[in-house]
């Protein structure tokens, strides 16, 4: 496999990506709908002289992937909602230590043990900061098996540059569906070496990595480090793509699976001439509040679908800030939307809209 | 004028923060001594753990981590898979590595990750106010057992070394105490076993140090030494629980 087009699920396409990418340490625990990428890294890691563990916990895996960062070498762990719940302690602490990392999360609903079906329930989680203290990861959402690919390249570049976790947000359904797919690297940064890691301190100092950090206003200090960053993080790395902002009335807002749906759904009823157009986040932190702000104003409405009872939405009315209605369609527990049941809601919305009554 | 004793490599002249009496100090020492008399300085990782040892990395003139509460082993495994040539150590208390950290400990072991893990049981969570720890004898009183630890509420206190001895990825485990030199002597020929144990590749390694915490027993330096030889000696019986260094390294 170089750089043809391959058929694959979405999780098995993310794990060879991981390994394209100079992820030599997979650490896991079997959770449904995940399995397929540490079943696939179990037989590919030895291959490629990487390391594979199935961790006795989700707790253990998240602090392999810590001992395997701090030593200087990329790593990830993969798993689903109940399981990310458990791996939130070690992301706080790689986010203090400054470590690089890429989690995966494969949503499914909740919560509690909820059941297998796909969710995007986990966003408040993903991107408010799931463990404790003021730190923030990068979360990417892909919409389809390249843009995993594509996406699982660019976490690692992402988690070096910056020294942070990086989470891969996902569902039941991105990571099942089989699709084509290329696996190939398509950005290129120049990313500075490890000096930080632990490597020996052969020639050097000693480096240590901590997160704790004693003494007047030592942490605060630490925190305001941690906090330059993220706004570099929030200046740079903003990605989303946009479709027919100039003319629409009808904004949908969407990631992930959703995202699929709405832009099908949409095109459909731009052909019947409905003005209709899209935003959709593939970075959700730092989430593209500007364009959504830029966009907002007087002859616009906001629309956003999840597959949640309504998280990503308050982000989008953050940014819309009262200069547009914003409007939520949802489904939750690990069902699915359909593409007809989107397309309605849409169709509905803007006839409301066109209508003129004050929506 | 000739020099005949001095500071090990291993050790910073940072004056500790351990209290008077406390037995950190002197497992510190021995274990950077072990370090340099392998020439293991330069490739050693040491894991600080939480609790009363986790200012280690400004003790410790080598590459240190910190690592959650009872993570560490997770921590060692993942830097000793991704970097098989560095030697790796994780320095835990009881509360760490016998209470919230026991499904990472026991894991370690099972596996036969070379690691070496350096256990300091005193008995208390020093670091938080003297509570109870799952190694606190049956009628000590601690913060959190004011009458006594009851064995009908918290059970018997948890010996470690004769658990993971059980494993075959085990491949040296042994029980010592720094309450007198002769021990102190001991604990430091057990701590070389323990990381020959990882430089020879042939398994987990473990050493459990029995160690005095005067300020949360509630008693005078020379008490607390005496506690240890008179009571916990008796509840922990010091010796090898398992040495497969001499076995496995001769096969080799």
């Amino acid at each position: 496999m170089t750089t043809q087009k391959v058929l694959m699920c979405g999780n098995e396409v993310l794990a060879e990506a991981a390994v394209r990418a100079g992820c030599r340490c997979y650490f896991g625990y079997p959770i449904t709908p995940q399995n397929e990428i540490s079943a696939y890294m179990s037989k590919r890691m030895p291959e490629i002289g990487g390391v594979f563990i199935q961790a006795e916990s989700e707790l253990a895996a998240i602090n392999m992937v810590f001992g395997a960062s701090a030593v200087g070498v990329r790593a990830m762990t993969s798993s689903s909602s109940p399981g990310v719940s458990l791996k939130q302690e070690g992301i706080s602490y790689i986010a203090g230590a400054e470590l690089p990392a890429v989690i995966v999360n494969v949503m499914r609903g909740g919560p509690g043990l909820g059941n297998i079906g796909p969710a995007q329930s986990d966003y408040f989680q993903a991107v408010k900061g799931g463990g404790h203290g003021d730190y923030h990861q990068i979360v990417l959402a892909p919409y389809s098996a390249q843009e995993v690919s594509d996406i699982t390249f660019l976490s690692f570049d992402l988690a070096d540059q910056y020294r942070m976790p990086v989470m891969i947000l996902t569902d039941g359904v991105i990571g099942q569906m089989m699709e084509p797919a290329v696996i190939e690297k398509k950005e290129v940064r120049n990313l500075l070496p490890k000096d930080w890691a632990l490597t020996g301190c052969r020639g050097r100092k000693p480096n240590v990595v901590k997160s704790l950090y004693l003494g007047d206003k030592v942490l605060e200090r630490h925190n305001l480090k941690l906090q330059e960053r993220y706004r570099q993080v929030a200046a740079h790395e903003v990605r989303y793509d946009a479709y027919h902002l100039d003319d629409a009335e009808l904004i949908v807002v969407a990631y992930g699976i959703c995202a699929r749906l709405c832009k099908s759904a949409m095109n459909d009823l731009r052909a019947k001439g409905m003005r209709i157009g899209m935003i959709r986040p593939v970075t959700l932190w730092p989430f593209p509040s500007r364009i959504i702000s830029q966009v907002a104003g007087t002859g616009k409405s906001f629309l956003t679908v999840e597959m949640s009872f309504g998280q990503m939405v308050e982000d989008v009315r953050l940014a819309v800030n009262g200069k547009s209605g914003v409007h939520f369609y949802g489904r939750g527990g690990g069902e699915m939307l359909t593409r007809e049941e989107v397309l309605k809601e849409m169709e509905r919305l803007y006839a409301q809209l066109r209508g003129g009554k004050n929506v | 004028m000739k020099k005949i004793f001095g500071r090990t490599p291993s050790l910073t002249d940072a004056p500790t923060h351990y209290c008077g009496g406390c037995g950190h100090g002197i497992v510190h020492r021995v274990l950077c001594e072990v370090i340099d008399e392998l020439g293991l300085r330069e490739s050693t990782v040491g894991i600080a753990p939480v609790g009363c040892a986790v200012l280690g990395y400004d003790y410790w003139n080598f590459d240190v981590s910190e690592a959650a509460h009872g993570r560490t082993p997770a921590v060692a495994t993942g830097m000793k898979r991704a970097r098989p040539d560095l030697t790796v150590f994780s320095y835990q208390g009881d509360g760490d590595l016998a209470a919230i950290g026991t499904a990472e400990i026991i894991h370690a072991a099972n596996r036969g990750e070379r690691i070496t893990v350096i256990f300091v049981n005193n008995t208390v969570y020093g670091m938080t106010g003297g509570q109870m720890a799952p190694t606190t004898l049956v009628g000590q009183k601690t913060l959190t057992s004011p009458h006594g630890r009851k064995f009908e509420e918290f059970g018997e206190p948890i010996r470690v070394v004769e658990l993971l001895s059980q494993f075959r990825g085990t491949a040296y485990a042994a029980r010592t105490s720094v309450h007198n030199p002769v021990e102190v002597i001991k604990t430091k020929k057990a701590i070389k076993k323990a990381f020959q144990a990882q430089v020879d590749g042939i398994g987990f390694s473990i050493v459990e140090i029995l160690s005095q915490c005067p300020t949360y027993w509630g008693m005078t330096p020379v008490q607390s030494v005496e506690y240890v030889r008179d009571e916990l000696v008796k509840y922990f019986p010091l010796g090898t629980f398992k040495d497969e260094t001499g076995a496995k390294a001769s096969a080799v």
